[in-house]
Order: C-alpha cells, then sequence, then structure tokens
C-alpha cells in the first residue's frame, strides 16, 4: 500500500518536474498520468496489489474536490455579474458536446462497417 | 458554560483539524443524501457539501484561507489521484480497443465542440475573459479541470464548481438528448456522455448499462488527456 502510493507520488513529481523543465501549460498529474498509462500498456499491466490502491484512491474521488470547490465562495460576485452567460454557456455547451460527440461517434462507426458490434438492442436509457 | 464555548472556539478556528473534519463529515452527509434519493443527479454529493460548506464558513465568519489549513490535507490527495485515473484508463482502454479509431475521431470532435462551444456562448452574453478560460475545461473531470484552468491563468476554483455544475447539466439532459438524436448504439451513447459530462455522466452511464459505462470511463480520461494538450494551444490562438 505505502509503495504504490510511493508509486504515484513518483509519477506525479516526474510529471511535474516534465511540466517545470519544458514550460508546459499542461498540469504535472497528467503528465504523471500519462506516463503511468504509457508504463501500464508498455508492461501490459500493473500488480493486482496496485490496481487496487488506486482504484482504492479513486473511490472517494469527488470528495478531494470539496476544498476547491469551497473557494467558489470568493468568486461569488463574480457568477452573480455573469450567471446568465454562466448559465446558458453550461447547458448550451454540454447539450451539444452530447449531441456532436454521439453523431459523429455512429457516423465512424457506420463508415468502418461495424455498426452493430457491442450494441445492446435494449434501446435508450443512458 | 458560555465562555469557555467561546475559548474552545477560538482554539478551534485556528487548527487545521477543524476545517479538515467538516469537510469529511459534509461530503459523507451529501452522500447520505444522495443515496436516499436514489442516486439522483441533481442532489449531487460534492455539490451539496459545497454549499453546506461555504454557509458554515459564511455564518461563523471563517474565511476561506483559515478553512483550507485543514482542508489542503484533502486537496493534496488530487495529485496523486489524477496520476491513479491511468489504472481505469488501461482497463477500459483494452476492453474497447477494436473501436479505437471511431473513439478518437468522436472524442476529438465532441471536446472540441465542448470547450468552443462554452467559450463561444459565454463570450456572446458577455462573460469576462477569466471567467471564459475559467469556463473552458468545463467538461474535463475536476482534478485535470482545475490544473488547466491554473495553467491558463483562470479561477480553479470556479472551475470546479462549473466543472461539477456541467456533470450534473450532462447527467440530466443526456437520455433526452440522445433520444431526441435516435443513437441507440451504447458505444456511442457512452461516448457521448463520458465526453460532455466527465465522472458524474459516467457514474450515471454505469448505471444504466455496462458497455456505455466502458465508453464512458474510457472518454473520460481521454477527454482530460486531450483537452489538456489541445486547450492551451486553442487559447493562445483565441486570446
Amino acid at each position: 500500500m505505502l509503495s504504490h502510493i510511493t508509486i504515484l507520488l513518483v509519477y506525479q513529481l516526474a510529471g511535474d518536474v516534465i511540466a517545470r523543465t519544458f514550460e508546459l501549460a499542461l498540469p504535472g498529474p497528467v503528465i504523471g498520468m500519462a506516463l503511468l498509462f504509457t508504463t501500464l500498456l508498455a508492461k501490459g499491466g500493473a500488480p493486482e496489489g496496485f490496481n487496487k490502491t488506486a482504484l482504492g484512491l479513486l473511490e472517494h474521488l469527488s470528495l478531494l474536490f470539496v476544498p476547491a470547490g469551497v473557494g467558489v465562495m470568493m468568486h461569488l460576485h463574480l457568477i452573480g455579474e455573469e450567471w446568465v452567460a454562466l448559465s446558458a454557456a453550461l447547458i448550451g455547451s454540454t447539450i451539444l458536446t452530447i449531441a456532436v460527440t454521439a453523431l459523429v461517434m455512429r457516423g465512424c462507426a457506420r463508415l468502418s462497417g461495424r455498426g452493430d458490434e457491442d450494441v445492446d438492442h435494449m434501446g435508450g436509457g443512458a | 458554560m458560555s465562555p469557555d464555548f467561546y475559548q474552545i472556539w477560538v482554539y478551534l478556528s485556528t487548527t487545521p483539524l477543524l476545517g479538515l473534519t467538516v469537510t469529511l463529515v459534509a461530503y459523507q452527509g451529501g452522500t447520505w443524501i444522495y443515496r436516499k434519493a436514489n442516486l439522483n443527479p441533481i442532489l449531487n454529493p460534492v455539490l451539496i457539501a459545497i454549499i453546506a460548506l461555504v454557509a458554515l464558513l459564511f455564518f461563523t465568519g471563517t474565511d476561506y484561507q483559515t478553512y483550507f489549513e485543514g482542508a489542503k490535507f484533502v486537496h493534496f490527495m488530487l495529485g496523486p489521484a489524477t496520476v491513479a485515473l491511468a489504472v481505469p484508463l488501461y482497463n477500459q482502454f483494452r476492453q474497447v480497443r477494436r473501436s479505437f479509431p471511431s473513439i478518437l475521431i468522436a472524442l476529438l470532435a465532441g471536446s472540441a465542440t465542448a470547450a468552443l462551444s462554452a467559450i463561444g456562448i459565454a463570450w456572446a452574453l458577455g462573460a469576462s475573459r477569466q471567467t471564459l478560460i475559467s469556463l473552458a475545461p468545463k467538461s474535463v473531470t475536476t482534478p485535470i479541470a482545475m490544473g488547466i484552468s491554473e495553467a491558463t491563468g483562470g479561477l480553479p476554483s470556479l472551475t470546479a464548481v462549473l466543472v461539477i455544475l456541467t456533470g450534473i447539466i450532462g447527467a440530466v439532459f443526456a437520455t433526452w438528448t440522445l433520444n431526441v438524436l435516435g443513437i441507440r448504439d451504447w458505444r456511442a451513447r457512452g461516448l457521448a456522455i463520458g465526453v460532455a459530462a466527465h465522472g458524474i455522466g459516467t457514474a450515471r452511464a454505469l448505471q444504466v448499462n455496462e458497455v456505455a459505462g466502458a465508453f464512458a470511463s474510457l472518454a473520460m480520461g481521454l477527454n482530460a488527456l486531450a483537452t489538456a494538450v489541445l486547450l492551451p494551444i486553442l487559447l493562445g490562438l483565441i486570446f
């Protein structure tokens, strides 16, 4: 468990060092994630124990957003001033993104002639 | 007794223990309500916890910096947790390898739509530059969206709340949107939810269909990577 956390921290640290060295606008942990993903691809997976620690940490992922989210209290005036633009952008853009992604995916799947693969024929729901 | 209570409060309000404890209590309270409401996406536990904590800080006159002294121990774990996202990403990648070319094209189209349409709509309605930058990564999973927001000059905490609201909107509107468009392929349905509404949408997709859930989780991970790489370049072109 401790060694698994250490591995995650080492990857994060490596990501941070790379981001600073090459002055990338990418968050260090994201580079760490990409490095770990590459390692997993190269090694064909991780030991069971490591997977368990990683997935255990992710089980409470949403808790980790709370402290930063509370910081919104410092921007309440900004939200009060721009709430119309923000709500319209969030609702409009989210629906548009769902539509574009689904339509492009369906189009590509049809073009590649595998339209029915993995399809559950129960219809709507997700 | 009352002078003692005041003394205790003065002491507690300066220790990190209080900020850390109320964060965990608020989150577990939010989770309890969410479960009681049969996982209704509108009652998102993170949103409930944030509203409860903001109200608490407001009524006790505590400033955010004091609260964060304690909450930073939770916040710190975001980094290692982001790295750990590689594990489910790898597991899903193996499952969906066959559809990969289609996934990649749909992902890039969705990723660009998410950022550009949000910026476009908010800009047309007069939002400020900092708001636009904070809004751009709204479809990306929270820890990475906050990192992108910080790296590109936005307000990470504003981004965090916009991301959570996006997830809730996606979870609420996805079924309706996809049914109107007549999308029946679970792969396309899952991918669309994962790109648009990250983890909150993915949780919703997993409740409905396993294939949709796998595609949604993969889409969430890949969209985070794609946005982290492409958005700074895109913002550089726009601003």
